[in-house]
Parts: structure tokens; C-alpha cells; sequence
């Protein structure tokens, strides 16, 4: 398939959500016959990202997660974006177990788990209001050749 | 998140079943405090065999019980992880303190 194709949903960033969001993009990107492996990956990179949303996006709750995943040839590209109160120091928040919320034991392995699961992982301001994490994976050609057999 | 536990030769044996996100964290640490205050044992061992999905979410849970054991000097072990789980806690070095065994 080299065709492009795009989905894009709107939901309320609760912690309920994550699930169906993994489930979402996973059940998108099955049309490019990922392995189960990559298929797992993508789910934990997108749980990440929302995860992000839902605990430090909207201290006062109320907000909303806008997820996108776009399809074009073998590669995948996910955007999680959201409108809360983004992040001040994005490099500093990317260094693996940094954490804002220590006591409420959190890792702050979220984005190392991104960058290790995706290809590429950008994260930057959502246009002057919160957050927006790109993230890109390559499905392994060689799986979606047999898959098309 | 369903959580089994039985008690065995000194050992207490958990099963993790379903998923462990931010949605099911809150429920999945008080369950897990409930079960660890409850009878004798010496070791615990956390199965992972019916963990069907985990993010980094469950890195804190799982250090979050660890530092409460290790004030009472139960070592807790981690079994038949996910290879995602797994990447997850060599990354971490969870492994240093919660050992995995076969």
C-alpha cells in the first residue's frame, strides 16, 4: 500500500481514554500488516503520550487531547496534542527520570519509553498553547511484503 | 486490572491480569498494598504472564511497592514478562532491585 491515509479523533483527556487511544491508532496502522512487536510498540508510545495529557496537561482539569495518526507508505506518524499548560523546559522534561510529581510515584520515563519504541520522537510547543509530540516508526518491509503475499 | 495472589512455601505469589496504565494505577497500588499486609511471607514474586499491556506507569507502581518491602526486607521478584515490559525495565534498571526470574 502507498497510498496516504490520515485518522484523526478528539476525546477528553481522562486516564479511561488511554486504552481507547492505543486501541485506536493500533487498529489504524493494522492496514500496513505490522508485526505484533511493532504493533505493542506503537501502543506503548501512544499510551506515553497521552498518559502526558491526562496527568500534566490539565492541572484543573477540562481538557481535551486531539490525537492524530497519518499513514504514508510504510511510515507511521502519530500527533498527540493538547492545550494545556505545556511544558516550560521540553529538554529538561525529555532527560530520563525527570519528574515533576516524585510523590506520586511516577518514573519519568515517559518520553525515553517514546524515543525508544518509535523511530524519531519531536516534542514541541502546540502552537503557543500546550503540547505537541510527534512521533514516526517504520513498519519493516520485509514483514509487509509477506503480509501481502 | 485483576489481581490473584496466593501463598506458598513462604512465598506470595501475584498474578497480574489485564492492563496497568494510568487509568488502573490508583486501583493496582492499594490492591497490591491490601494483599502485601495481609500474612507471612518471606519473598514476593509478581507474575506478569497475564499482563496483556504496561507503560511506564507501572514502573512507578512496581518501585513504588518495592521501596515499601524493602523497609521490611522482602525481596519481590518479577516473572514471564512482556518483551515491551521488559525493554521498559532494563531501561529503567528495575531488574537491579526487582530481580526477574525464570
Amino acid at each position: 500500500m502507498n497510498k496516504s491515509n490520515f485518522m484523526e479523533v478528539n476525546f477528553k483527556a481522562l486516564s479511561i481514554n488511554e486504552g481507547f487511544a492505543r486501541v485506536c491508532v493500533a487498529g489504524f496502522c493494522l492496514q500496513l500488516n505490522p508485526s505484533v512487536d511493532e504493533l505493542n510498540d506503537i501502543k506503548t508510545a501512544v499510551s506515553e503520550a497521552v498518559t502526558n495529557c491526562v496527568v500534566h496537561a490539565y492541572p484543573k482539569g477540562n481538557g481535551m487531547v486531539n490525537l492524530r495518526c497519518e499513514l504514508e507508505g510504510d511510515n507511521i506518524k502519530i500527533i498527540v496534542k493538547d492545550s494545556g499548560i505545556g511544558i516550560k523546559d521540553i529538554s529538561k522534561a525529555m532527560e530520563p527520570f525527570y519528574t515533576t510529581k516524585p510523590s506520586e510515584e511516577r518514573s519519568g520515563m515517559g518520553f525515553a519509553v517514546m524515543e525508544s519504541f518509535m523511530d524519531k520522537v519531536e516534542v514541541m510547543p502546540n502552537d503557543g498553547m500546550g503540547l505537541k509530540v510527534v512521533m514516526y516508526k517504520q513498519i519493516a518491509r520485509a514483514l509487509k511484503q509477506v503480509g501481502n503475499d | 486490572m485483576q489481581i490473584k495472589s496466593k501463598i506458598y512455601n513462604n512465598t506470595l505469589y501475584v498474578l497480574l491480569c489485564g492492563e496497568l496504565d494510568e487509568y488502573s494505577a490508583e486501583h493496582t497500588r492499594i490492591t497490591l498494598d491490601d494483599i502485601f499486609a495481609g500474612g507471612s511471607f518471606s519473598q514476593i514474586i509478581i507474575d506478569l504472564s497475564e499482563l496483556e499491556f504496561m507503560d511506564s506507569t507501572g514502573i512507578g507502581v512496581l518501585i513504588g511497592r518495592y521501596k515499601k518491602m524493602h523497609t521490611k526486607n522482602i525481596p519481590i521478584f518479577i516473572s514471564n514478562p512482556s518483551k515491551q515490559a521488559e525493554r521498559i525495565f532494563k531501561m529503567t534498571g528495575l531488574y537491579n532491585i526487582m530481580p526477574k526470574i525464570v
